[in-house]
């Protein structure tokens, strides 16, 4: 108990006390944010002719930020989900995290989808007319039933922790909050038979969202994939879209780890143990990921189909930073660092997975915008935006208020529940979770 | 209103087919904006002389006669049916086309485009560098296959019984996915209004997609409109070399205005083909190969102004 006690100490005081450096912070953030909408609602009111968007890019930022918001959610999927169902101890601290980034990117991806269509007002069309066939109703399908799972899991993983702070008297937090936690705990006591439900629960709930996941990913991949354009029209896009999921989730885990371990004092719980454990899976899943973009890339290279030549003469040549960026430096560098072990220090894990992360959405970005440059008949047009596209400050502006969101919801989360599972923590031997 | 529609649907159906005719009856009795609606519970006594489209006299109580297209709703509705028993397809003769782009500017005013939409392209291309170039007018080509209608979420665009695929810019939501899915570019977006305005009591026609919504996809319609009346769609009568040939597969015969000929023997004579038919989407335009041609291709070059020039500047073998 005594053990326990003190996990309460250490985990709470952030859900007592706001610093000014919060609420700076968070100032900044909303500052962004307030700037997306005013930018938001200049392009309802202007139209979409002040994206970059045009005739032939008809997807642009907001494409790639959808996919790069909906691949984070990966993050839950695999760490909590995987690590959950094969019972690893050391999952337990950054269990909450992974989960948590997982529910807010999936909630802020649709966003960007939204800023992407053309008459916003007539979005519930897509419910009142849908059409079976059509690639997007699938994903209308497959991200709400992953909207749904996903926060059943999240919920189910904060009902004991609800529990423990709604009994914890010394928790000097506003009645609101104690409110909110005996609502939220659901009379939660912790008999034996709640116990195993709740148990049985989030062991089938965490192996659901892995298929979910993978469903969901899949689908947004084939609204490429089952078009005839070249470079997007590839059995492989499923797979690689999804390994490239993963992969983005685990970069976000880390950055995340490593900015919550500093700024709520949580070296003791989070060590260079978990970087490395997290930095390892995601070099196995680099090794897979540049397998899958080698196997792409090459079969259209090697091939003379002329399409696809044209395609990749343009991504060695006008996209070729973009390209080598992130395609070679994104994946080999993070496995690099994390492979050798004089290099696994938190600062070097933690870079890498930063790299890592913008490698993947600069990888979206080569994914979308040089096939949709690239169609079938030639682009002949005498305006320069018409042939190449170039993002305006207000897909900029956007894009900025979607990451400044999502920063947002979890600092507004982190007040109300810890970051770590105090539930998790409790009644296992310490230290062979910190091992 | 559309309760109404519904009810009548199916003794509307057979009064017609009793008739044997359509809506064309209305035209021709100088009553605009009326259909006959047989089986309504009173009846004025009153009866008044209608013109079937066969030219026989028929008579009709007053009562039974109820405008036609009168809301959006009908207009939509028989413009999702398309006409009963074609099958309409074009033939681009590229021996004969020297960028005139005079179907553009016939294409442009009859639909109320803005002047950087083009539902008809003209393309300049060149297959290869020992290959010769040639210019490629490139409307819709109302594919059977279309994949456009394919990846639709909301059922905005759809292919007719007589081959023509359209765009109900009432029901687009704009998220572009036609636009992707076609391969052919045929697909324009409304970025900005279109500042449209409407003659007073004119509605929305899905045939002629009058007027253009803001945020909506719009393409080429094979003036719907147009064939709906028996006439040809504007690209084909305003091309002064009589490039477009334009007809009904099932009776096997094209116009371009001019000479009227047999689809199949044309298409064996001059060896037609459809543009990138690997691609299996079956479009509805055949292309007749740049065989002979009357003009050499810098002809188009020559009589166009400069920011039409510049369009072709990085045109090549490809």
């Amino acid at each position: 108990m005594q053990a326990d006690r003190k996990l309460l100490y250490d985990l709470t005081p952030e859900l007592t006390r706001t610093s000014t450096r919060w609420y700076i912070t968070f100032f900044i953030f909303f500052a962004f944010f307030a700037f997306g909408i005013y930018a938001l609602i200049l392009q309802i009111d202007k139209g979409h002719i002040v994206t970059g968007m045009r005739d032939n890019v008809v997807w642009g930022f907001y494409i790639v930020n959808f996919i790069f918001f909906m691949g984070l959610s990966y993050s839950g999927a695999l760490i909590s989900g995987v690590l959950h169902l094969f019972h690893t101890a050391w999952r337990k601290p950054v269990i909450r995290l992974a989960e948590l980034i997982t529910v807010i990117s999936l909630v802020i991806g649709p966003f960007f989808i939204f800023f992407c269509i053309g008459r916003l007002d007539r979005l519930y069309f897509l419910f009142i007319y849908p059409r079976i066939q059509s690639p997007i109703t699938w994903d209308v399908i497959a991200i709400s039933t992953d909207l749904v799972g996903c926060f059943i899991y999240l919920y189910l993983s904060f009902v004991e922790d609800f529990a423990i702070l709604r009994d914890f008297d010394e928790l000097n937090v506003a009645p609101w909050k104690k409110k909110l936690y005996r609502i939220l705990s659901l009379g939660y006591s912790g008999t034996p038979r709640q116990r195993k439900l709740l148990s049985n629960a989030r062991t089938i709930m965490s192996a659901m969202i892995i298929a979910i996941a993978i469903i969901v990913y899949s689908v947004l991949a084939w609204i490429f994939g089952v078009t005839l354009q070249p470079g997007w029209h590839s059995t492989i896009f499923g797979p690689y879209f999804v390994i490239a999921a993963v992969f983005s989730g685990t970069g976000l885990l880390i950055i995340l780890m490593w900015i919550f371990r500093k700024i709520y004092h949580l070296e003791e719980y989070i060590t260079k143990r978990h970087f490395v454990n997290v930095g390892v899976l995601l070099t196995i899943i680099a090794a897979f990921y540049g397998y899958f973009t080698f196997s792409d890339y090459l079969t259209k290279w090697y091939g003379s189909i002329k399409m696809d030549s044209i395609l990749i003469d343009k991504l060695f040549n006008q996209y070729y930073s973009l390209f080598i960026f992130a395609n070679y430096i994104g994946i080999l560098l993070p496995g690099i660092i994390i492979a050798i072990p004089k290099f696994r220090t938190i600062p070097n894990i933690t870079i890498a997975a930063i790299i890592a992360l913008l490698a993947l959405w600069v990888n979206r970005y080569i994914i979308v915008i040089p096939t949709l440059e690239t169609p079938f008949l030639p682009v002949q047009d005498p305006r320069p935006d018409w042939i190449k596209y170039t993002p305006t400050w207000v897909e900029w502006a956007l894009t900025m208020a979607g990451v400044s969101i999502f920063a947002m919801l979890f600092m507004l989360v982190s007040k109300i529940a810890p970051v770590i599972s105090i539930s998790e923590m409790q009644g296992k031997d310490q230290s062979e979770i910190m091992k | 209103m559309k309760g109404r529609n519904n009810s009548d649907k199916s003794s509307r159906r057979k009064f017609l087919r009793k008739l044997g005719t359509g809506i064309g009856v209305v035209s021709l009795t100088g009553v605009p904006g009326a259909s006959v609606i047989a089986g309504s519970k009173t009846e004025s006594g009153e009866k008044i002389k209608l013109l079937s489209p066969e030219g026989r006299l028929v008579e009709v109580d007053r009562e039974n006669i109820r405008p036609a297209r009168e809301t959006t709703d009908y207009i939509k509705e028989e413009a999702r049916k398309g006409l009963h028993g074609r099958k309409f397809v074009m033939v681009i003769d590229l021996a004969k086309c020297r960028n005139a782009r005079k179907c553009v500017e016939a294409c442009q005013e009859g639909h109320m485009l803005p002047k950087d939409h083009e539902w008809i392209k003209l393309y300049l291309l060149q297959d290869d560098r020992n290959t010769a170039p040639y210019w490629l007018p490139r409307p819709c080509f109302h594919c059977d296959k279309p994949m456009c209608v394919s990846v639709c979420p909301v059922g905005a665009t759809y292919k007719r019984d007589d081959g023509i695929v359209l765009v109900d810019n009432q029901r687009c939501i704009g998220c572009k996915f036609c636009m992707t899915g076609c391969p052919y570019s045929a697909r324009v977006f409304n970025w900005k209004d279109p500042e449209v305005n409407l003659p007073p009591g004119q509605a929305y026609d899905p045939e002629t997609n009058i007027p253009p919504v803001e945020g909506t996809v719009g393409k080429c319609v094979f003036c719907a409109d147009k064939l709906r009346r028996r006439e040809l769609p504007r690209c084909v009568t305003a091309c002064p070399m009589g490039v477009i040939y334009f007809g009904d597969l099932l009776e096997d015969s094209i116009t371009n205005g001019e000479e009227t000929v047999r689809f199949s023997k044309i298409m064996d004579e001059r060896a037609g083909y459809r543009y990138r038919e690997e691609l299996g989407t079956l479009p509805s335009v055949y292309y007749l190969p740049p065989f002979q041609r009357l003009f050499p291709f810098e002809r188009g070059l020559e009589d166009v102004d400069e920011e039409t020039r510049l369009r072709y500047r990085d045109a090549g073998p490809r």
